[in-house]
């Protein structure tokens, strides 16, 4: 197991190595990032030596070291823009983000797991075609649409929730979300929704036909044991790993979901910044949306590892 | 070596198979199974309308999709009270009619996704040849690369690389074509992998077939079921990236007529005048339903092995 999670950990550290290159070498692509930062009537000496200050003049191999070492410690540099560091500004969003992408995660977890079970134990049935059909309308729907639908229904028709915003509440020095939250969360997580009805049905119409549940049956076990005891716990190991994958998609993709509820998120600050052309802190987002992404994958193997043996041993 | 063996046929098998190809043979048999599936044809009916009025859109819309009536502007569908059926689903902002902009704006779509797809699958199938066939390590630079790529949060990338090089029908199409090449490197990568090890190639090594034919008359032909199935949910994945580009402002420029620009200017008036940005959404939706309802099909249809394969 050790050998395992150190095998993995080394692929994740390379994998960020590969994701700096990329992301250095994109914002190389948007041409010289001192014209963005002087006016438009500036002279060639003052550009010069605006170049010279920042470093833009050197060979790209060290300016690309130089990026690493300060990468490393988690230095961006300074959003253009903001004039702050985009460390700090990523920071001061994530936990919006983080409440968003919770909140979406439970809804499809609550919604789509009984769905996947009552679909799989009732094949050809009703609850069967309802959550193919789920799974269906999850993958069909763009979430950037929907949530312009429900504004509509929910918001401008019914009036029952707020069309844009973030609202908490604090409770015993924890802050705490609102129905602010429901929408943008129903919105952002049917997608997630639908991929996990999708998982557990099929997982537990697999499971349904192996010999061990056949053999609980034949026992006399009764239903509902059998359900929570073998199948369910069977279909349990392989969730995690759809699990994990959401999570992280579901913190770098709200970006639709953020700026239609102008939800004070990263996803907020990454269209916010593309819109100000500050490629400085699209950039250090991007590196930390991937570093989100990777660390859950790592996360979520290392889990998969210790629930299910045969991945260790496996290859 | 198939001309020796229809000579002579030894099984009653072969003689089946040599009856079954020719186009008619093959046509008449898809259309045998299409009628058992509904699904798959509802699927394939919802796609070929939307191929038809990305084709036949001059000939389809009732108006000239730019043409501004400002006197005509923001008339809600004509089934409501104010509507009328000058403008069956309503105009936007500028007076410009929505059902002449949802036709012109599946061109847009298909395009993308045809293309997309067309240059990812080609280069991703070639790459996914020469990483299985190859091995060793080539293989591992290839598939280093591909596991880097599917490991990074795609639309954060995408969007960043879309705001970096600029609003254009040909960028988004080289970008979405680039960015999901991984995908069929590893299908086929996949395939070739299992393929190598069954007799058929086995045999075909044996009596000394070169590495050239065994990909082209062994290898390929067995490949198009699997890239066509993946094929048809990437464009269908893509289709939906470029509407969500195109309401970011990131897709083709403004004056396109696409579904993502129009949702775009239907936001803006969400609350007065909802009818803008429902019905482009409705078109990504009728979209996309059909290629997954068609997806689905071609996976049983063409192999059965897959049914079993989630994304």
């Amino acid at each position: 197991m050790q050998r395992y999670i150190f095998s993995r950990l080394i692929q994740s550290i390379l994998m960020l190595l590969g994701v700096l290159l990329i992301v250095f070498f994109m914002l190389q692509l948007t041409g010289d990032p001192v014209s963005l930062m002087v006016s438009r009537n500036a002279s060639p000496e003052q550009i010069e030596r605006l170049r010279e200050e920042m470093g833009f003049n050197r060979p790209m191999i060290v300016q690309f070291g130089d990026f690493l070492t300060s990468a490393v410690v988690g230095d961006f540099g300074d959003s253009i823009r903001h004039r702050q560091p985009a460390m700090k500004l990523i920071l001061e969003r994530l936990p919006a983000t983080i409440e968003l992408a919770t909140a979406s995660l439970l809804i499809s977890l609550l919604i789509g797991v009984p769905l996947g079970i009552l679909g799989g134990s009732n094949p050809g049935r009703f609850w069967d075609t309802l959550s193919r059909g789920a799974g269906l309308v999850g993958q069909t729907i763009p979430n950037f649409w929907l949530a312009l639908i429900l504004i509509i229904i929910f918001s401008v028709k019914l009036g029952w929730f707020p069309s844009f915003g973030r609202n908490t509440w604090t409770f015993m020095g924890l802050t705490l979300p609102t129905r602010s939250v429901i929408l943008p969360a129903f919105a952002l997580g049917l997608f997630t929704m639908g991929q996990i009805v999708r998982f557990t049905r099929s997982a537990v119409l697999e499971i349904k036909s192996e010999d061990f549940v056949r053999t609980a049956y034949s026992k006399g076990l009764p239903d509902h044991i059998i359900y929570i005891r073998h199948i369910l716990r069977n279909a349990a190991i392989p969730l995690i790993s759809i699990i994990g994958v959401q999570f992280g998609y579901l913190l770098s993709g709200s970006i639709y979901i953020e700026t239609i509820f102008s939800w004070p998120g990263l996803g907020n600050l990454l269209a916010e910044s593309i819109g100000n052309r500050d490629f400085a802190l699209v950039q250090a987002i991007a590196f930390f949306a991937s570093v989100v992404v990777v660390t859950l994958n790592l996360v979520t193997d290392i889990c998969y590892g210790l629930a299910d043996p045969r991945i260790r041993y496996g290859d | 070596m198939q001309a020796d063996a229809s000579v002579t046929p030894s099984t009653g098998l072969l003689v089946d198979q040599q009856q079954e190809t020719g186009l008619w043979p093959k046509i008449v048999y898809i259309a045998r199974l299409l009628k058992r599936d509904r699904a798959g044809t509802l699927g394939l009916i919802m796609f070929l309308i939307v191929v038809i009025s990305a084709v036949f859109a001059p000939y389809l819309a009732p108006y000239d999709p730019l043409k501004q009536d400002l006197r005509a502007a923001k008339r809600p569908p004509a089934w409501t009270e104010k509507g009328n059926w000058d403008h069956p689903l309503g105009t936007d902002n500028l007076g410009r009619d929505l059902l002449s902009r949802i036709i012109y704006g599946s061109r847009v779509s298909l395009t993308v996704g045809f293309f997309g797809v067309l240059i990812a699958c080609s280069l991703g199938m070639l790459l996914g040849l020469i990483s299985g066939y190859v091995g060793g390590r080539t293989d591992a630079c290839i598939m280093g690369g591909v596991n880097l790529i599917l490991a990074l949060p795609y639309l954060v990338f995408v969007v960043f690389i879309a705001a970096i090089l600029g609003r254009s029908l040909l960028i988004v199409i080289l970008i979405f074509g680039f960015t999901d090449i991984p995908i069929f490197v590893r299908i086929t990568r996949g395939e070739v992998l299992s393929m190598r090890e069954s007799e058929f190639i086995e045999s075909a090594m044996s009596i000394g077939a070169r590495p050239g034919r065994i990909i082209f008359s062994h290898v390929l032909p067995n490949l198009i079921g699997p890239l066509i199935t993946i094929a048809t949910f990437e464009m269908s994945a893509m289709i939906f990236y470029e509407a969500g580009l195109g309401f970011l402002g990131l897709s083709v420029p403004p004056s396109v007529p696409s579904w993502g620009n129009m949702l775009a200017t239907g936001r803006k008036y969400l609350t007065i005048y909802p009818w803008i940005a429902t019905f482009p959404g409705l078109a990504i939706v009728f979209t996309g339903l059909g290629m997954n309802l068609l997806g689905d099909w071609l996976r049983d249809v063409l192999d059965p092995r897959m049914r079993r394969v989630k994304k």
